[in-house]
């Protein structure tokens, strides 16, 4: 997609009319959560933070892959990547994700770890190879954005005779987090910003039930600051006229079908299992896991790994920042205990994390 | 010679011998350096800049130049920065037991080129050879030094509220061909680092124009990070208009593809010049007319709304902080 048609989508005279529009019609305070760590950078980036009427509250929800990886999950990697037979493969975000004791990736390689950064999963194929004695092991952290290349890159490694990859699977699903937050009473959200990468897999029907189900509305939004602001007119407009809709607002990206072959795929090697996500605990139902017929891809069961809930840290308000109950900068470690030099939790140090996004965009 | 560079050409003997005479006097020679004497004998008086820089670029051959180019521009900017011309180098050599001769040749061969356009001698030097896996391949230090000629002296501490805050042209060039060239990345259009000696047009600025309070080369952390620096020494905040910053759009594309911010990505043929706004315009005119700020713009304006902060006026007329660099740069999930 070029950058002269993007541009159209930025334009500050049209963003204004909108914001005005938006601004004559509420008549009290709409809440809305975007469910996607890229809208809450997008959102700051763009300035349109500091230019939303006073009754637009912005909640900052559970969308972010990095932040929402569970305690336990962070301190298994962590434990595996030290392993001598083992050289980690991992997206860049995690290597400053906090464990236990201060741990991160970036002091396990300084402590002698292998640790590759790698900017596709496909590129495990290539490492895998070229260490034959090894085994690589992929963290897969991420939504339904990053699980079916995940699995086109196990299908290939199948094919392709590889033996020494492993998958280290913490992959989440986000339909039914949104279900879990809708259906807690403590969180108080009118509308959702739906995430336009996780909707290009998934479509937008299995959304459907935020509609039907809550009475609210929700619209798969693209990244731009109209394809924010529209949605967000779009979610005023409803409430006024007492409705809820579920909407496809980047058809420009998602179909409302979404991509059959990539959730094929997906489903092909994955199955849905109960999923602990740091801050909101258990959802039932809401991770995936190797099928059986893959499992020498799993790494969980080539290492014994037994993911447990655990406590939070100390004073940490992660969970209620993920489910908008408090902002960032509510949170009592938030600037202090708890920056992007020494984050308590990943939120703060993810490049997509909330924590991350008030301390390094916002003004006042 | 070998093919290779072994770990005889660091024993200091014959073989040592022969790499310079051959290899390094070749390309780097001047009167000073054919001297081979334990020091440089060298004339200076007034004001000195001096400035030392250590090049460890992987790759070491990327489009837009080599590791020995960059040692070469690298140092000369700083000290040029200063408003000083740049007079003499040291070039210090750490070498792979292994690196080809060929490359070798390559690096020094590009490093005298530029020390030549840049009116640079590089009058002492030193070679170490190490163990395979010592080092990555070859590591180059620098140190430059050169007579100030600027009155003041720009100096990150010396930005006021009011001044004029401009860029030499467009960011995260270098930054962004470091990382693809490591990657093995192709980008729809070519990318290629801004690599080059800056010290001719800073010259000319500081020659013509009464006042200039800050020059700083904005290299590692990029523009953000180096306007940081700069605003907490000055103690002034910089308000910066997102839409006047020059990028080119192979480089967004690029960024945006990565997860990566062109704001934060290195520079090293780009010059960050902030002066009193009556000389803003004459600055921009000057750089202009040199090939190497001819998309020289304004960018922002220091003010003193927020001390020692870098406030984004964003195209959509918002306000946001433009924080330091944390870390490097890491590419993101989705």
């Amino acid at each position: 997609m070029s950058f002269e048609f993007l541009e159209k989508f930025r334009d500050p005279g049209l963003c204004r009319k909108m914001l005005d529009r938006m601004e004559a019609g509420l008549y009290d305070d709409l809440r809305f959560m975007e469910v996607c760590g890229t809208h809450t950078v997008a959102i700051f980036q763009s300035g349109l933070r500091s230019l939303l009427p006073e009754k637009i509250i912005h909640l900052s929800g559970p969308g972010c892959p990095v932040c929402v990886t569970h305690e336990s999950e962070v301190n298994a990697f962590l434990d595996l990547a030290v392993n001598e037979r083992v050289i980690m493969a991992t997206f860049g975000d995690l290597m400053r994700v906090p464990g236990n004791n201060g741990r991160n990736l970036k002091k396990a390689v300084a402590d002698g770890a292998r640790v590759k950064v790698v900017y596709s999963p496909f590129d495990t194929l290539k490492l895998a190879q070229e260490n034959p004695d090894d085994i690589v092991v992929f963290i897969g952290v991420g939504f339904e954005t990053t699980a079916p290349t995940i699995a086109a890159t196990m299908k290939l490694a199948r094919q392709q005779g590889i033996t020494n990859l492993r998958i280290l699977c913490f992959h989440k699903t986000v339909p039914l987090a949104l279900d879990a937050l809708l259906s807690d009473d403590a969180i108080n959200v009118d509308g959702f910003i739906l995430p336009g990468h996780v909707s290009a897999i998934i479509g937008t029907h299995p959304y459907d039930f935020i509609a039907e189900k809550y009475g609210k509305s929700a619209v798969v939004t693209g990244f731009e600051p109209l394809d924010i602001l529209q949605s967000l007119n779009q979610m005023v407009d409803w409430r006024n006229k007492g409705e809820a809709h579920v909407v496809n607002n980047y058809t420009r990206i998602v179909g409302d079908e979404g991509n059959p072959k990539a959730v094929e795929i997906m489903y092909e090697v994955f199955e849905p299992t109960d999923a602990l996500w740091r801050g909101i605990g258990l959802i039932p139902g809401s991770g995936l896991e190797i099928r059986p017929e893959w499992e020498e891809f799993d790494a969980k069961k080539e290492f014994g790994i037994t993911i447990e809930d655990c406590p939070p840290l100390k004073g940490c308000k992660c969970g209620d920042i993920l489910k908008g109950i408090k902002q960032p900068d509510e949170c009592p470690l938030f600037g202090k205990a708890c920056t992007p030099a020494n984050p308590v939790g990943p939120c703060m140090v993810s490049t997509e994390g909330s924590c991350a996004a008030y301390y390094k965009y916002k003004l006042d | 010679m070998s093919d290779k560079v072994l770990l005889d050409y660091g024993s200091g003997g014959r073989a040592s011998q022969r790499l310079i005479s051959q290899l390094f006097l070749g390309h780097l020679g001047n009167d000073e350096l054919n001297r081979l004497n334990d020091a440089a004998e060298l004339s200076m008086s007034g004001k000195l800049a001096m400035s030392t820089d250590s090049f460890t670029v992987d790759p070491i051959f990327f489009p837009g130049g080599n590791i020995g180019s960059l040692a070469v521009h690298g140092t000369v900017n700083d000290v040029a920065m200063m408003g000083a011309i740049p007079k003499y180098l040291t070039c210090g050599y750490i070498i792979e037991e292994g690196l080809p001769m060929d490359d070798l040749e390559k690096i020094v061969q590009a490093m005298g080129e530029a020390a030549r356009h840049a009116g640079v001698a590089v009058v002492t030097g030193d070679t170490k050879v190490v163990p395979k896996g010592a080092v990555d391949k070859i590591f180059i230090n620098t140190t430059g030094i050169g007579d100030i000629i600027a009155d003041p002296v720009p100096s990150g501490d010396a930005a006021r509220p009011g001044d004029a805050v401009l860029i030499s042209g467009t960011i995260g060039d270098h930054g962004l061909t470091i990382l693809g060239t490591r990657e093995g990345l192709e980008f729809e259009a070519n990318v290629q680092s801004d690599s080059a000696a800056l010290n001719h047009l800073l010259v000319k600025l500081v020659q013509e124009l009464p006042e200039v309070h800050v020059m700083r080369d904005p290299t590692r952390g990029g523009l953000a990070t180096t306007l940081n620096e700069i605003t907490t020494s000055s103690n002034v905040c910089c308000e910066l208009q997102e839409n006047d910053i020059p990028v080119r759009p192979e480089v967004k594309g690029g960024c945006s593809i990565l997860g990566l911010d062109p704001l934060y990505l290195a520079n090293e043929g780009k010059f960050i010049c902030i002066l009193p706004e009556e000389y803003a315009e004459k600055a921009l005119e000057i750089m202009r007319a040199d090939p190497l700020g001819q998309d020289a713009c304004r960018i922002g304006t220091m003010t003193d709304a927020n001390p020692g902060k870098v406030v984004m006026v964003t195209q959509l007329g918002g306000k946001r902080l433009l924080g330091m660099l944390e870390g490097e740069q890491l590419p993101r999930i989705c």
